[in-house]
């Protein structure tokens, strides 16, 4: 059960249970949607973004524990962050879930996201974790579908 | 009296459960060192030592090429692959060989029939009937046909209980209809459909009809003749065969009149630059070297099953669906998706608040195999407004203990969310 407790950490169950920066944002500037059609995990990112900057985001759509735990943090990490900060914090991001060393020191600037190291231990899932952050890089980029498989 | 020992008794002259699992060297083993409860035979069976060792054999003693050799090796495997054929044909009841195509599995046996059988008898705004719970494999080979023809898919629709609205059926058929083609037994929900009844009435009007068997030929006894449908396809390795092997049963005269699916080796019975005459039935659709070790343990799978008894086979499974029907519902918040009056083999669900991918992780944990998803069949989940499903399905080698495991995991599964 270590692992697995490790993996279903009580802040990743009580992102699940109550998502951060959930819902439309009616405002945005920039839109996304992620689909992995092998799970049904399904999120659209929206993003207000002024002067190059994050004004504010949201995302809404369901998924399984680690998919939507992810992207509450990711939301709660990117406010008020400039759009190449953004792109630097996916990269942060994917180092983070793909490294093989036991334990990583963890970027400042994405230390919300830091409790979901664990899913690197289940390979199967990391692509959960990443959905939501290629969304919003595609978002960013102007692309505005995404799909993991 | 245990459980288990209560259910054997029920189920006299099927052999000690401890033997059939012997026969299973992959149960025997320990999954993140729980030990192993494989309960994801939907998707794949297990295979017994007689089916490996068998494979081992032929290319330890055997391995030559069919059909064209002089020599003694390829008479021994010739002789051998033939041979699965005969067991195949006598197990689903076939008249004749030539009924039984080898095939790589259901979704090969299907878009042979697509492409070979119904693609030339459409034309511009024909209908092929589905229904509302097909496999993918089952709905894109038809939406492919029809996109090249402008033909379309009429459904056969469902209750919530995730059974077919049979008395729809008939009024569905018109002159444009042109095929029908139908799952025995619905994956993703356990359904078994009233395939005599479909076949019937669509008979009646003219129509041939395709029964997708993937899912039933494991379960339950098949006679082609007395279901009297015009292809039958299936899967060996949901049968406790190899992967990579099926079969397509079809009726002689419709597979007679049917066009070659691919062009190649040991399909013709004689070449010029100007002309080719095609080999008979069956090897008229079995171009090229085929999967002749595949096929020879699909034949032992067979042989494995019919030494059960399929009838036992499927008296101990329905135990086990009830047995485990039950302890489910027990739970709180568990929705059972598909409560057919007859099903077999499969049981979906859904649990409220917990996504079937965490339950997937959780329950792998405590070395329990189930599959996650939309199991291949998006519309079905679409029908029941969930994104995926949990699955557990039944194989003749598990047990009631395997169930109760699965339950003390379902307990642990509802600490860690609470």
């Amino acid at each position: 059960m270590s692992e697995l407790k490790e993996l279903y950490q009580e802040i990743i169950l009580d992102h699940n249970k109550n998502p951060r920066n959930f819902g439309k944002l009616e405002h945005h500037t920039h839109k996304a949607e992620g689909y992995n059609p092998m799970c049904g995990d399904h999120y659209s990112i929206y993003l207000e973004i002024k002067d190059n900057k994050i004004e504010n985001v949201s995302f809404e759509g369901a998924g399984c524990a680690i998919s939507k735990s992810s992207a509450s943090m990711m939301t709660a990490n990117l406010k008020g962050r400039t759009v190449e900060e953004a792109k630097k914090m996916f990269g942060e991001f994917q180092n983070m879930m793909t490294s093989d060393k036991p334990c990583v020191k963890v970027p400042e600037d994405i230390c919300k996201a830091e409790p979901l190291q664990g899913v690197r231990e289940f390979p199967t899932r990391i692509k959960c974790a990443t959905l939501i952050w290629h969304t919003m890089n595609n978002a960013i980029n102007g692309k505005d579908n995404t799909s993991t498989e | 009296m245990n459980n288990t020992e209560m259910i054997r008794k029920d189920h006299m002259g099927f052999p000690d459960i401890n033997e059939i699992r012997d026969d299973f060297p992959i149960l025997n083993q320990r999954v993140n060192n729980k030990r192993l409860v494989y309960f994801d035979n939907a998707a794949t069976s297990q295979t017994p030592s007689q089916v490996t060792e068998s494979i081992k054999q032929y290319y330890d003693q055997k391995n030559s090429n069919i059909h064209r050799g002089v020599h003694t090796l390829s008479n021994l495997a010739t002789t051998e692959y033939e041979n699965s054929r005969e067991i195949i044909k006598r197990f689903i009841n076939a008249e004749d060989n030539k009924e039984i195509i080898f095939t790589k599995g259901t979704t090969d046996g299907i878009n042979l029939v697509a492409q070979s059988y119904v693609l030339d008898k459409l034309t511009e705004g024909d209908e092929i009937i589905i229904s509302a719970m097909e496999h993918h494999s089952n709905i894109v080979p038809w939406q492919m046909i029809g996109e090249r023809k402008g033909a379309k898919l009429k459904i056969i629709p469902m209750n919530n209980k995730g059974e077919l609205k049979v008395e729809e059926f008939e009024g569905m058929i018109n002159e444009k209809t042109r095929f029908v083609a139908i799952s025995h037994i619905s994956n993703a929900l356990g359904t078994v459909n009233p395939v005599k009844a479909i076949i019937d009435t669509a008979h009646k009007y003219g129509i041939k009809v395709l029964v997708d068997g993937a899912q039933s030929i494991p379960h339950t006894k098949i006679d082609v003749r007395d279901m009297d449908c015009d292809f039958f396809a299936f899967s060996g390795h949901k049968v406790y065969g190899p992967t990579g092997t099926g079969v397509l049963y079809g009726k002689e005269e419709l597979l007679e009149e049917m066009k070659p699916y691919q062009g190649g080796g040991d399909m013709i019975r004689t070449v010029t630059f100007d002309k080719t005459i095609y080999n008979e039935l069956p090897y008229k659709f079995e171009a090229g070297t085929p999967n002749i070790s595949g096929m020879i343990g699909l034949g032992k799978a067979i042989r494995y099953v019919k030494g059960l008894g399929i009838e036992n086979i499927e008296a101990y499974e329905s135990s086990l669906l009830n047995y485990a029907t039950e302890m489910l519902e027990e739970f709180e918040g568990i929705r059972l998706i598909g409560k057919a009056g007859k099903r077999a083999g499969v049981i979906s669900f859904d649990i409220s608040g917990i996504h079937p991918h965490d339950i997937g992780t959780i329950l792998d944990q405590e070395g329990i195999a189930i599959r996650t998803g939309h199991h291949c069949a998006q519309p079905v989940m679409d029908f029941f407004k969930v994104p995926a499903t949990s699955r557990i399905s039944f194989a003749c080698y598990n047990t009631i203990e395997e169930i109760d495991i699965f339950s003390i995991a379902l307990k642990k599964l509802y600490e860690v969310f609470k």
